[in-house]
């Protein structure tokens, strides 16, 4: 027997007691994982709501033409073919020093092309990357392109051309079969026909060109800014344009909830912390006799300090493990009901962090009590006996 | 003093260990005792709100080792004032007291603790066994806090509850023993570490007189196996188990005579 199996043992045969101190510990640990565990799950939504939000910065060729509008976008210099980009570029872009901070490059050549009587915008594109940069781009019925000489059209361009999935269309003596055709989406996207970049360098007889280049930068790596001067600098022929705004207004919201929900952690931590040092100090008044008999036994001091603070902690490791069990579970009932398709973010790390929360408020908040059971005269507690 | 519990054959003696470490803790030792325990001029007066309260007024006392000492006094008297102060557990307000010629209140810090966990064993009235651990827990208790092979501490109080007739009873908790079987397991608790004294408070007060005897037939057994024991009682029946008796009457000896005669039970 050491002072640990009397701490244990006096957590387990007095259940009342301990069930009321592990279940305050465990709400208000409970409660910290939950809202640390939605603020992540935010977190992690919203940086993929970013993503896939679409560029955040436009790379266009340098022009003195009026820009052109092309998706809300301002590109500048589509006056299809007049200024273009030399697929080169790419190159340059890889080679910058935040290139892992750049999670799509979208290279994109625009230009007209005829079909029966109509002009219609042609867009080619790497359609793995477009696709992924444009998460709204949904092909129904059909599918994205795969493959060489195979084209989706938006919405506006197949009701016009007449197109269903299936259907063949000849540009410039080459035939394009259509795989599927874009869902509406109320842009200028529905009036184009999206194939393969190489298919439409050589229909607009404009091969190695580009008429811009959408990157999208990752919202936790470098800033946007530093990767647009980044990419200013090593493409001084081209303009890069950022989109501040929507970035910056995206990551002051996820800031403002974490800045709530670290203000809610710390009313709760101050609260729970609260609950220990009343429970704890109502258990040493009413061990009084207890502690008496104990220090009549040969416990010195620092025995009866280390006992009540060794039972804190006990109560709070489990506290801490089953808060982090029971504030996951509700963020899995939760986040559901505040973000729907967001993913609840396991953090093994979280758990640790909950166990050592639990740990240090318990044994803070139990520090005063037990150095005051600690302190307690003898003979005064056997007085009492 | 014989050992109350048998030497394990496997494992370092822990109880010399234990001496030994003591005894590098307690020099240099009262030259002034003259005999096991040694009181001096013993005073305590207690300053409350009111007139202060005068426990013991000077009191001299000589025990030797092994002896049975009956305290008593009508309430107020200054008994347990008495008891305590030989407890290590409240400091005089003048004189002094020597414990095998450890002179307790020059001891510093937590020494005193150290000596109670060494040299006595506490038996109370109130049996005050802690509620939630069980008979041999509650025994193991003074081990507990010291350096000792867990299997050991468990032997040694499975010795000592077989020695007072309770090893058929080591798992069951306070609640479900009965007055009888609690005072025995006090009593356990109370020798687990082989004191060389044993310092009891009313220790029948709530015992029938069938298990009072019974109890008392243990302490004398105790005391003949060398244990000095003394004890704080009202109850006139058991004043034959006494070596000696004490009569305190506000807080001065009244009466100090030889208890029962040689060959008296136990």
């Amino acid at each position: 027997m050491r002072l640990r199996t009397i701490a244990t043992l006096s957590l387990l045969r007095r259940r009342a007691r301990a069930t009321f101190l592990v279940a305050g510990l465990l709400i208000g640990v409970g409660t910290v994982v939950t809202l640390v565990s939605l603020t992540q799950s935010l977190t992690g939504q919203t940086k993929a709501d970013l993503q896939s939000f679409g560029a955040n910065i436009i790379v266009s060729p340098r022009t003195k033409d009026v820009a052109l509008s092309y998706g809300g976008i301002s590109a500048g210099g589509l006056s299809l073919g007049s200024q273009t980009l030399d697929e080169s570029v790419l190159k340059r872009i890889d080679a910058i020093p935040a290139r892992k901070s750049i999670a799509v490059v979208a290279p994109e050549l625009v230009g007209t092309v005829k079909v029966g009587a109509r002009n219609v915008l042609l867009m080619g594109v790497r359609p793995e990357d477009q696709f992924r940069l444009k998460r709204w781009w949904s092909v129904d019925p059909g599918r994205a392109p795969s493959k060489r000489r195979e084209m989706v059209a938006g919405s506006a361009a197949a009701k016009a051309l007449k197109l269903t999935m299936g259907d063949y269309v000849s540009l410039g003596g080459r035939r394009f079969t259509i795989t599927g055709v874009l869902q509406p989406t109320g842009s200028q996207d529905d009036q184009l026909l999206v194939t393969d970049l190489l298919s439409a360098q050589q229909v607009l007889e404009m091969p190695g060109k580009l008429t811009l280049i959408e990157v999208s930068a990752l919202s936790a790596g470098t800033p946007v800014d530093t990767i647009s001067a980044q990419l200013a600098a090593a493409l001084p022929q081209a303009k890069v344009a950022t989109m501040q705004e929507a970035v910056q207004s995206r990551v002051h919201a996820v800031g403002q909830y974490k800045s709530f929900s670290y203000a809610i952690v710390a009313v709760v931590v101050a609260i729970q912390a609260l609950v220990v040092f009343v429970t704890m100090m109502g258990s040493v008044s009413q061990r009084t006799h207890e502690i008496g008999v104990l220090r009549a036994l040969g416990f010195r001091r620092a025995h009866i300090t280390r006992l009540i603070l060794l039972e804190a902690v006990i109560a709070s490791v489990v506290a801490g493990i089953l808060g982090y069990l029971v504030g996951m579970g509700v963020t899995y009932v939760v986040l559901p009901l505040v973000a729907s398709g967001a993913q609840v973010a396991w953090a093994p790390l979280l758990g640790v962090i909950a166990v050592g929360l639990a740990v240090t408020i318990g044994a803070l908040a139990t520090l005063y009590p037990a150095l005051r059971a600690g302190a307690m005269d003898p003979t005064d507690a056997l007085r009492a006996l | 003093m014989k050992s109350i519990v048998s030497p394990s054959a496997d494992s370092p003696d822990p109880v010399a260990e234990s001496e030994a470490r003591l005894a590098r803790l307690f020099q240099p030792l009262d030259p002034r005792a003259a005999s096991f325990i040694d009181i001096r001029g013993l005073e305590k007066t207690f300053v409350g709100d009111g007139a202060p309260v005068h426990a013991l007024r000077g009191l001299d006392l000589n025990v030797a080792e092994g002896t049975f000492l009956g305290v008593m006094g009508q309430s107020g008297s200054g008994k347990s004032t008495f008891l305590a102060m030989l407890g290590g557990l409240s400091h005089p307000t003048a004189g002094g007291i020597s414990v095998d010629g450890i002179d307790l209140y020059a001891l510093r810090g937590e020494r005193l603790a150290d000596f109670r966990r060494e040299y006595l064993g506490f038996v109370f009235q109130a049996f005050n066994l802690v509620p939630y651990l069980t008979a041999l827990e509650n025994v193991m208790l003074p081990l507990a806090v010291k350096k000792m092979p867990g299997g050991e501490k468990r032997r040694r109080a499975l010795d000592v509850l077989e020695r007072v007739g309770l090893s058929d009873r080591a798992g069951h908790l306070p609640g479900k023993l009965s007055g009888g079987e609690q005072e025995r397991v006090a009593i356990a608790r109370a020798l687990v570490n082989e004191p060389p004294l044993v310092l009891a408070d009313e220790p029948t007060g709530a015992l029938d007189s069938e298990t009072t005897q019974e109890i008392m037939d243990l302490f004398a057994m105790l005391n003949g196996e060398g244990i000095t024991i003394v004890m704080v009682t009202h109850n006139p029946e058991i004043e034959r188990y006494f070596d000696r008796i004490i009569v305190l009457r506000d807080g001065l000896l009244e009466r100090d005579a030889p208890g029962a005669p040689p060959g008296a039970p136990g």
